[in-house]
């Protein structure tokens, strides 16, 4: 697992990349020295004999259950575009975002 | 004259439906005592007084609904829940201004049992954090001492409830935020099991851990509100589809010298050892002598991998936090970030800009916990080990009824105590953050103050999957038992 030497700012600055975030100098010093406290403590995981165990990603008891397949109108467009951004954001018919094309 | 702000809601409720005090009178006593203690505690990031005394006024026009269990009772909500046409922030900058144009569904639930929506109350930024000192807005302080903190991350929910200022608040729990902050301030919380409430509306955090519940000044007000609030929801899957029940009508269910004869508490050797401050220790223990002598039977249990469920949390709870906050883009509500130039500015600067530094620690943590060459060693890994922790509690509960533990290993801390060490911090968690790994329901309900802090200590009953029902009716037992906290002095 994590070895606390690897959290150095260039591997900050990748997870960052990762988040569609950025992160200042004096940022990326802290977070490498965090990061690396608790991606350590994270090693404990490391002891645990799980060479036999299927992951358990929810604790849902239920069978899942399909709705019926109906078209319901939940909610209005007016609704959904009243809260877009401030700033050059809605058409009243779509949001707006800057030129990609 | 009474004074309204310090009954119970089940008091409140029947002088209600008797018409013994209006719904407006219970609105206005509320708005003056949070005119008179939010300078104070801090404990709401809005308030709606002129649209709650409307609906006051519109309920006392129409007249008491025994239909309605709730009826004109105020309360406040987490602001981690959809409210219609109520501000919903989740405690951050980047959804500042935004409205839902829809109710959560145990908003609605509330709505529709008559109860008036008085505002919306404090939280850690996304609910990331255990003090309510990582709202992007203000830090919320403790009614029993306002230098410290009220605990988190429904911490406003619990200072609101304590304060007087109304008479229920939901709050939302991924590993403790229900009963963690109601300990600290001296309330009653439960986090019901996984699936007993819908999270529609919720604004999530970790998906697979997140319940909404309730905080409130007594366990049968509790049981209340749970009945309005639990049930099936189609709109949200992981919704349980067996029906709830009327939790406060089985409350005396256990009654008379011995209501607990036949009872098995189990003790977790883990969380009575190296780490549990003394004074929450011999309020625990006080707790445990008052348990036997209403007949219970103590049992010692152990749940070894306490320690591992630690990291096995904040792997999981980070790894989800990254995916569900992917969707705050600076595209369709909330804050964009001005003068970009393409998208991927948007994106990032809107981000960058809108999420405070905790949340953006756990997006990052989790982004990379996620990613291709870690993710086998930390995500996939400590799911394996969730499943170990969960074993491990079915396997507890076969040899007790219910497990007894305390809450956290301290009372509320000074404010900024943790400031420079995230990691001191987590580790507090850890009497309640596997049971949320497990699913399981707990109920934290105050049992003394610390004899050295003189701040309340909170004790916590576990149970099985959807035993809600004995949890309240045993707690209700033990509370009339207990020594009651006095009021706190703001």
């Amino acid at each position: 697992m994590s070895d606390s030497a690897t959290i150095d700012p260039g591997t900050v600055a990748h997870m960052a990349a990762l988040s569609r975030l950025s992160v200042s100098q004096e940022e990326e010093a802290l977070f490498a020295r965090q990061f690396a406290d608790i991606l350590g403590y994270m090693d404990v995981l490391a002891k645990e004999d799980t060479s036999a165990v299927e992951p358990l990603y929810s604790p849902v008891q239920h069978e899942d259950r399909t709705r019926e397949d109906l078209a319901i109108n939940r909610r209005e467009r007016d609704a959904v575009l009243a809260n877009a951004p401030a700033g050059p954001k809605a058409d009243d018919q779509y949001f707006v975002v800057p030129r990609i094309v | 004259m009474t004074d309204i702000c310090s009954l119970s809601l089940t008091a409140l409720s029947r002088a209600l439906q008797d018409r013994e005090i209006s719904a407006e009178e219970a609105v206005q006593a509320c708005l003056g005592r949070i005119e008179t203690t939010e300078p104070a505690i801090a404990a709401l990031l809005h308030v709606g007084g002129e649209a709650a005394l409307e609906q006051a006024r519109q309920l006392d026009a129409a007249g008491p609904d025994p239909a309605k269990p709730l009826w004109g009772v105020p309360v406040t909500v987490k602001d981690a829940l959809c409210t219609k046409d109520m501000p919903t922030t989740a405690g951050s900058r980047i959804l500042e201004g935004f409205t839902p144009f829809y109710d959560a569904f145990a908003v609605k639930r509330l709505r529709d049992a008559g109860a008036i929506i008085l505002g919306k109350a404090n939280l850690d930024e996304f609910a990331m954090g255990s003090g309510t000192e990582n709202s992007a807005y203000q830090k919320t302080r403790n009614p029993w001492d306002t230098s410290k903190v009220p605990g988190g991350s429904s911490g406003g929910s619990a200072a609101s409830v304590a304060a007087g200022q109304c008479f229920a608040s939901l709050g939302t729990d991924t590993g403790g935020s229900i009963r963690q902050p109601a300990s600290f301030c001296g309330c009653v919380g439960l986090k019901p099991t996984y699936g007993r409430v819908s999270r529609y509306g919720l604004i999530a955090y970790g998906s697979s851990l997140d319940q909404i519940g309730p905080l409130t000044r007594s366990v049968e007000d509790c049981a209340r509100v749970l009945s309005v609030i639990a049930g099936h929801d189609p709109r949200d899957n992981t919704s349980d589809p067996r029906p709830a029940d009327a939790y406060h009508t089985s409350l005396d269910s256990l009654s008379g010298d011995a209501p607990l004869q036949g009872l098995r508490l189990g003790l977790p050797a883990e969380f009575f050892a190296e780490g549990l401050s003394s004074e929450v220790r011999e309020v625990c223990d006080a707790a445990i002598t008052t348990a036997r002598s209403l007949g219970a039977e103590v049992v010692d249990i152990s749940l070894p991998h306490t320690n591992a469920a630690i990291a096995t949390y904040y792997i999981i709870a980070m790894a989800e936090a990254s995916s569900n906050l992917a969707r705050f883009d600076g595209v369709r509500y909330g804050r964009r970030a001005p003068d970009v130039k393409n998208l991927e500015d948007l994106y990032v600067l809107s981000r960058t800009q809108g999420f405070g530094q905790e949340v953006r620690r756990r997006i990052m943590l989790g982004a990379y916990v996620l990613s291709s060459g870690y993710y086998d060693a930390y995500y996939r890994k400590a799911a394996q080990v969730r499943r170990l922790i969960r074993d491990e509690y079915l396997q507890a509960l076969d040899q007790c009824d219910l497990i007894f533990a305390p809450v956290s290993p301290v009372t509320a801390w000074p404010l900024g105590s943790h400031d420079q060490d995230p990691l001191q911090a987590y580790l507090k968690d850890a009497y309640t953050l596997s049971l949320n790994l497990a699913g399981l329901p707990g109920l934290s309900l105050p049992a003394g103050l610390g004899a050295e802090s003189q701040m309340p200590v909170g004790i916590q009953l576990i149970g099985p999957s959807f035993a809600e029902a004995q949890l309240l009716a045993v707690g209700h037992a033990l509370e009339e038992a207990l020594p009651s906290l006095p009021q706190p002095r703001l």
